[in-house]
């Protein structure tokens, strides 16, 4: 069978695009690098990966000039139809300020660049995401941010939490950036988009340090081949 | 028209650029129990006259200049 292709956005100022296509194509997808002034996905796209880095120098907030990119809506559009998309860092954050996660990364708490592997739980194993994990596990992926705290008013933190919206924490009352419930990666109400702050491209090798990243982009590969196969026969 | 827009961390949000200004002032001797960093955004538009200038601010603050989760506006509009 072809490789599932799988769109990575490359913003100005992305600078784990390639990274992340690489852990990609190791896991089977065929990558193909997408540049934010693109308004159409590549053919046969099956999922997206919106990257770390700091698209616009991070101005005014992280995230808030990438949303207006001519590509975000053609990620919006395939998010719409169930397509499966992981904001990495950056790319979280991105998806926060684009309205099409809940919540907003804030300043560290410590104020400080987090760089360092943590442990995250993974709560919920029905995800495209996560089906290769299970509930419970921990997994060990690095972090690198400074704006990472996650955010919501307390009402719509306690309706994720019910609706199951919150799919990684950071494990072992480690707390890592004052991220609200220790929220490490949240997914929308349907489930087809994920952002999280630990970098599952810098965790595919055990050479690294962890593959456990190779769970969670492995399972994005398994998830883009069935989404394409099912837009092929619409 | 000129106008300015401050964005202001909302009320109750963690501010920890502020509490970092906050022990800096101390250790200068300030007795300053609070600190708040926000932003000023300084611009000048094309507008038909201030409500025209007021609704469009309002939605540039909506659509980027600031996060209502997280922050809040305010805007003053010179007639000059």
């Amino acid at each position: 069978m072809a490789r599932p292709v799988v769109a990575v956005v490359v913003f100005p100022g992305s600078n784990d695009d390639r990274d992340a296509a690489w852990a990609l194509g190791a896991l089977g997808a065929e990558p193909v690098l997408l540049w934010h002034d693109e308004h159409e996905l590549p053919p046969g796209t099956g999922a997206i990966v919106l990257p770390g880095g700091f698209s616009y120098g991070d101005y005014l907030r992280c995230g808030a000039m990438a949303k207006l990119a001519p590509a975000m809506s053609a990620v919006r559009q395939f998010a719409s139809l169930g397509g499966p998309v992981l904001g990495i860092c950056n790319g979280f954050q991105i998806l926060c300020e684009a309205k099409l996660l809940p919540g907003a990364l804030r300043p560290n708490r410590q104020l400080e660049f987090v760089c360092r592997d943590v442990a995250v739980r993974v709560e919920r194993a029905d995800t495209p995401f996560t089906s290769r994990c299970e509930v419970g596990q921990e997994l060990v992926i690095p972090i690198k941010h400074g704006e990472g705290a996650w955010y919501v008013d307390e009402g719509r933190f306690m309706q994720l939490g019910a609706r199951g919206q919150i799919v990684l924490r950071y494990a072992g009352g480690d707390d890592v950036n004052g991220s609200l419930g220790a929220v490490a990666g949240v997914v929308n109400e349907t489930g087809n988009v994920l952002g999280l702050m630990p970098h599952p491209e810098h965790a595919v090798d055990p050479l690294l340090g962890s593959a456990d990243g190779g769970l969670l982009l492995a399972a994005v590969v398994d998830a883009a081949a069935e989404h394409a196969f099912a837009l092929s026969r619409r | 028209m000129k106008a300015t827009v401050l964005v202001r961390p909302k009320d109750g949000i963690l501010d920890p650029q502020g509490e970092a200004v906050q022990g800096s002032l101390r250790k200068l001797g300030f007795a300053v129990s609070q600190v708040r960093v926000g932003r000023v955004i300084d611009l000048e538009l094309e507008a038909e006259g201030p409500n025209h200038a007021r609704m469009q601010l309002e939605r540039m603050c909506s659509e980027l200049l600031a996060n209502p989760l997280i922050e809040s506006v305010q805007f003053r509009i010179e007639d000059a």
